[in-house]
């Protein structure tokens, strides 16, 4: 999966030939689609392309602009044979995996646009940090929570206008990978915290201590999965530039690997 | 999730945390339920203080849990347990966190190495370190990565050396204080071989101790023309630390090229050597050079054990050294002076030492055209594998081969090796006999070099070895089994048959006060405690 890396070499504004019309969808796909395609993108287009697609010159997922790609046929075929010629590389992963990649960069130019304003992210970082307490639940870097989403390179996987919806927004079902779980052992021991894994006869958790524990269902009094989200809306907690100014400091987070 | 509860047990959660700190790693024997660093302790004696599992009761181990790696390459790791969790790597980098009790995994973080990435004998890792809650783990692409140890969660990726220049890193990183030392392999493939300290929180490098002296550093005169920019002296095997003196000793690899050193004439510093370093500096204290002029593929790169004992009436603190060049070794650890030298297993190229410790080499019994009988061969009378010394016995135990063959130079590589066939991951059918060379755990005096006794395997080892406080020795083989010897007499109590070579040194841990034994085998990880 090495597309975003080998990318990273497309410069200069006529190298391809643009079609500037708008892309339409002519296929459906679901939300785990664009999840998963979130994360290839994440992986092997970002590097080049950026978190809103408008990177490479003459090229604008965003606004479904992109260069001699007529349908969604025409776009997976790109994604995964690139285009002879130029930096854009044939894909390293399976051809399923196409897909998904189409459908989250089809679900850049979805209907859904930005609310906010423009935002400032130093300011949006105080915000983040104080009144808005997102450390309690998530993290950044070294700093925060893990029980919640890591958005330590949120700016990577998710635009601008994602991030605003996910504040403004009563959040749905978390993820599986942010289920919650809570545990009484059989000697009246309480434990919640993040489902890691679960088995037949086993249950792995990261407890609310932060603490990697495994405990045999066989020694449990109560198991349960906390199935709602404990996302909030922000949308009466934070003003409108607080908001803005929170989606600007997250959509700088990019992460601090370096490879 | 309720968002209030949730708060409240996260403020409880950053009360209850216990990180790792040096000072724990420093003193992990006072911890025995944990293994918190290669070889255990930074002493590199991979002793355990548990006792347990012990003579009478060892008939009783059984297995506990299986952790199958999706991998056919040799699981060469030793893991770390801190806290009922164990942390180990399926080669070539996935780093795994496991559940010690039960084997049921909490997170996997996945590696995909460059394409250019190179190992010259086996895309393997031997392990990690840690400090705080960071794991820290060098790749086959030669990068160190920082992993949050809760969640696997990458926290920074810093690039060692150049892959595309055949350098990687195999071993498992030295944290000493706030650093992560380590080093980088590929001496037979051409790399200048180095050690390398990183700041622990950021990966920012601290210092850099080439292996091969530059232009102008002392040493460089022993490297003709421009052998030294391609001539080995790798690292892939962890170093140990003594913080009476803040020192930290690494061995270093064979010059390359390996087996024909007419290109490179002179004693090769610092190959086939051990350096102690300032670990804040990395400024170079002392080395002794175990094989000058190597030309048999004595790596030695083995783990520096490190050890307080009487030495002639008076307490010293002396550093144990089996190496691949069939002799064993006491260093003092103080000052590098060399205080005595004996061949473990059958030596021919050497007849003694000058009175400087320097080895004397035995004319003719250099790699040629046409064959030379050289024991050990090219494999060693021991390797990699990590060796094992018991503050309770004194005893220094060590993974050997007898082996003969001929060492022969054929376009650059040795010909006609007899009976030294390379390690794998699976099991093969054997056909030698004994009589053409064999693997053993010896038990050395190591003030005497006496042999105190031999436990033979008809088949060669690439294990190590384990001591434990209850006289226990665990070590295994090339055939597939992991057994249990009494450490005083070297009698088998227990061995269980695993199926896959064991190329990995045990190790052992304790949760909720019953005390485990993991060992590596093929390609799986495997634990036993008592039924």
């Amino acid at each position: 999966m090495m597309i975003g890396m080998r990318l990273c070499n497309l410069t200069g504004a006529g190298l391809l030939l643009l079609a500037a019309a708008a892309l339409h969808a002519q296929h459906s796909y679901t939300a785990a689609d664009v999840e998963d395609g979130a994360r290839l993108y994440q992986a092997n287009c970002f590097g080049c392309h950026g978190p809103e697609g408008n990177q490479v010159p003459g090229v604008n997922f965003s606004r479904g602009q992109f260069l001699s790609v007529k349908s969604d046929e025409d776009l997976q075929s790109v994604i995964l044979k690139g285009i002879p010629g130029t930096p854009m590389p044939a894909a390293t992963f399976p051809q399923f995996m196409g897909f998904p990649v189409m459908a989250y960069v089809r679900s850049m130019s979805a209907p859904g646009q930005r609310t906010l304003p423009d935002g400032d992210a130093g300011r949006g970082k105080l915000v983040f940090e104080g009144k808005g307490e997102c450390l309690n639940c998530h993290r950044v870097g070294v700093r925060g929570s893990r029980l919640g989403p890591d958005l330590s390179d949120i700016g990577g996987l998710r635009r601008a206008v994602q991030l605003e919806r996910a504040l403004l927004e009563t959040a749905r079902a978390p993820s599986p990978e942010y289920r919650s779980v809570r545990v009484v052992t059989k000697d009246g021991k309480e434990y919640k915290g993040r489902l890691l894994n679960l088995d037949t006869f086993t249950v792995e958790m990261l407890d609310s201590a932060e603490r990697l524990r495994s405990f045999l269902k066989t020694d449990l009094r109560e198991y349960s999965l906390i199935t709602n989200s404990g996302m909030p809306s922000y949308k009466d907690k934070l003003n409108t530039q607080e908001l803005a100014d929170v989606v600007s400091y997250m959509a700088s987070l990019k992460g601090t690997g370096t490879k | 999730m309720n968002r209030r509860w949730l708060l409240l047990f996260v403020a409880a959660g950053s009360l209850l945390c216990q990180d790792v700190t040096f000072d724990r790693i420093l003193h992990a024997r006072d911890e025995p339920q944990n293994w918190l660093t290669y070889s255990g302790t930074v002493l590199g004696q991979r002793y355990s203080p548990l006792a347990q599992i012990t003579p009478a009761n060892v008939k009783n181990l059984e297995l506990q849990w299986v952790f199958q790696a999706r991998s056919l390459e040799k699981f060469e790791a030793t893991p770390l347990v801190v806290d009922g969790v164990l942390y180990t790597v399926q080669a070539p980098n996935d780093v795994i966190a496991l559940d010690a009790a039960t084997g049921r995994i909490f997170w996997t973080y996945p590696y995909n190495n460059a394409k250019e990435a190179r190992a010259c004998c086996g895309n393997v890792n031997r392990g990690l370190a840690i400090l705080g809650d960071t794991l820290y783990m060098g790749t086959l692409d030669a990068h160190l990565i920082a992993l949050d140890a809760k969640t696997g969660r990458p926290l920074w990726n810093v690039k060692v050396a150049n892959a595309g220049e055949n350098y990687s890193i195999t071993h498992a990183p030295l944290v000493v204080k706030d650093k992560v030392i380590l080093g980088a392999a590929g001496g037979d493939i051409g790399i200048r071989g180095f050690i390398a300290a990183f700041d622990a929180a950021t990966g920012k490098e601290i210092w850099r101790f080439h292996t091969i002296p530059g232009p102008g550093e002392p040493g460089h005169e022993t490297w003709k023309d421009e052998s030294w920019q391609k001539g080995g002296a790798a690292i892939w095997n962890t170093g140990s630390y003594d913080a009476a003196t803040n020192l930290t000793f690494w061995g270093t690899g064979n010059p390359q090229p390996d087996w024909d050193g007419r290109n490179r004439p002179g004693d090769n510093l610092y190959s086939d050597s051990v350096v102690a370093l300032d670990a804040d500096t990395g400024k170079l204290k002392w080395f002794y050079q175990f094989t000058p002029h190597d030309e048999m593929d004595y790596d030695s790169t083995q783990v520096a054990v490190l050890a307080d004992m009487e030495w002639k009436g008076q307490p010293r603190k002396v550093m144990l050294w089996a190496n691949r060049n069939g002799l064993m070794y006491v260093l003092d650890r103080v000052t590098g002076q060399f205080l005595f030298g004996k061949p473990f297993v059958d030596v021919n190229w050497m007849s003694g030492f000058d009175e400087k410790g320097r080895p004397m080499r035995v004319p003719g019994k250099v790699p040629t055209p046409e064959g030379a009988l050289i024991k050990p061969t090219v494999l060693g009378g021991t390797n990699w594998y990590p060796p094992s010394y018991s503050p309770r016995t004194g005893l220094f135990y060590v993974s050997s081969w007898e082996n003969t063959g001929t060492v022969a130079t054929e376009g650059g590589r040795p010909k006609g090796t007899g009976n030294a066939p390379m390690g794998a991951a699976t099991l093969g059918t054997n056909l030698k006999t004994e009589e053409e060379g064999y693997g053993a755990v010896r038990a050395f005096d190591p003030k005497t070099g006496e042999r105190k006794w031999e436990y033979k395997m008809n088949d060669i080892t690439w294990a190590g070895v384990l001591t434990t406080a209850s006289d226990l020795l665990f070590s295994g083989g090339r055939e597939g089994y992991f057994f249990a010897l009494d450490d005083r007499t070297g009698q088998l109590l227990w061995k269980a048959a695993l199926g896959g070579q064991v190329n990995s040194g045990p190790m052992s841990y304790s949760v909720n006060g019953r005390q485990y034994i993991a060992v590596c085998a093929g390609n799986a990880l495997f634990t036993f405690a008592l039924r």
